[in-house]
């Protein structure tokens, strides 16, 4: 198979959280599209990882797939605690730094 | 026909069944990857993520990681999405239809994400026109664990520290106090 089917379909996935991230204001959805971000990372390290016949690609998908792990628990902590303080989850909302 | 199709693949290294195997779930990925994005309902766009993650686990069979797509089913499909729905359980002012932003500022989302994806396909398909990427060597569970416990333990440990931090941190951050 090409290297190129799926390093295209990883930049599909990629554009479309890019595009989830910006266009989004309920702060879950956001967190959604990092996601779908982090696993167009991922197909793109196994891929290459196959393409090399390394066995390193795995393991930084696997470290990626931990650090996300970690990303999730504190982002939805941090839009629990938001809840909490503004009853809204609205991004848009949350610009108590804003000049 | 199938004989024939065999005869072919063989022949020229084209995975026929592969081919039509990955199309069907890059197309299904792309499609639920979108509604994840445009879909105005929480709850629904986190069962659509269910379809993209699922579909890139199958991406990772594909390329031979066994030991990547177990870890992506167990961990995604069975932790992440549980907190995500959790977090829509939790936050109930969200749980119906989320109201979206503005026109102008969901343009220019588009505009970007379209420029960015013009820019990296060019770049990949000027770089590896039609490099082949060999199948037919998977990377086992074995592999896999020789090459974390030898070459990428340090890394491997700090993972382990960092997923002990964010489960503090988590804990903290969101405790009512």
């Amino acid at each position: 198979m090409l290297l190129n089917q799926f390093l295209l379909l990883s930049a599909v996935l990629f554009c479309l959280g890019v595009y989830g991230v910006l266009a989004r204001k309920n702060g879950m959805l956001v967190l959604m599209s990092v996601e779908l971000i982090l696993n167009a990372v991922n197909i793109n390290l196994v891929a290459f990882g196959a393409f090399r016949t390394d066995v390193g690609g795995s393991v930084f998908a696997l470290f990626t797939i931990a650090v996300a792990a970690a990303e999730v628990g504190i982002g939805l902590a941090i839009v629990l605690l938001m809840y909490r303080n503004r009853r809204s989850i609205d991004l848009t909302q949350a610009d108590l730094l804003k000049g | 026909m199938m004989q024939l199709l065999a005869q072919v693949s063989s022949e020229t290294d084209l995975y026929v069944a592969q081919n039509i195997f990955f199309a069907v779930i890059a197309v299904t990925m792309i499609y639920a990857a979108f509604r994840v994005v445009t879909t105005a309902n929480v709850v629904h766009a986190a069962l659509w993520l269910v379809v993209v993650l699922a579909g890139v686990a199958v991406q990772f069979l594909f390329l031979g990681a066994e030991f990547v797509a177990v870890t992506q089913v167990l961990v995604y499909i069975g932790a992440v999405i549980v907190l995500f729905l959790f977090g829509v359980m939790l936050t109930r002012a969200s749980m119906g239809d989320d109201e979206t932003v503005a026109g102008e500022k969901r343009a220019m989302a588009a505009i970007v994400g379209v420029l960015l994806f013009a820019v990296m396909a060019m770049a990949l398909v000027d770089s590896f026109e039609d490099t082949r990427v060999d199948i037919d060597q998977p990377q086992g569970v074995t592999e896999v664990s020789d090459a974390i416990f030898s070459q990428f333990i340090v890394p491997f440990e700090a993972v382990s520290v960092l997923l002990l931090a964010a489960l503090i941190g988590a804990i903290v951050v969101a405790r009512k106090d």
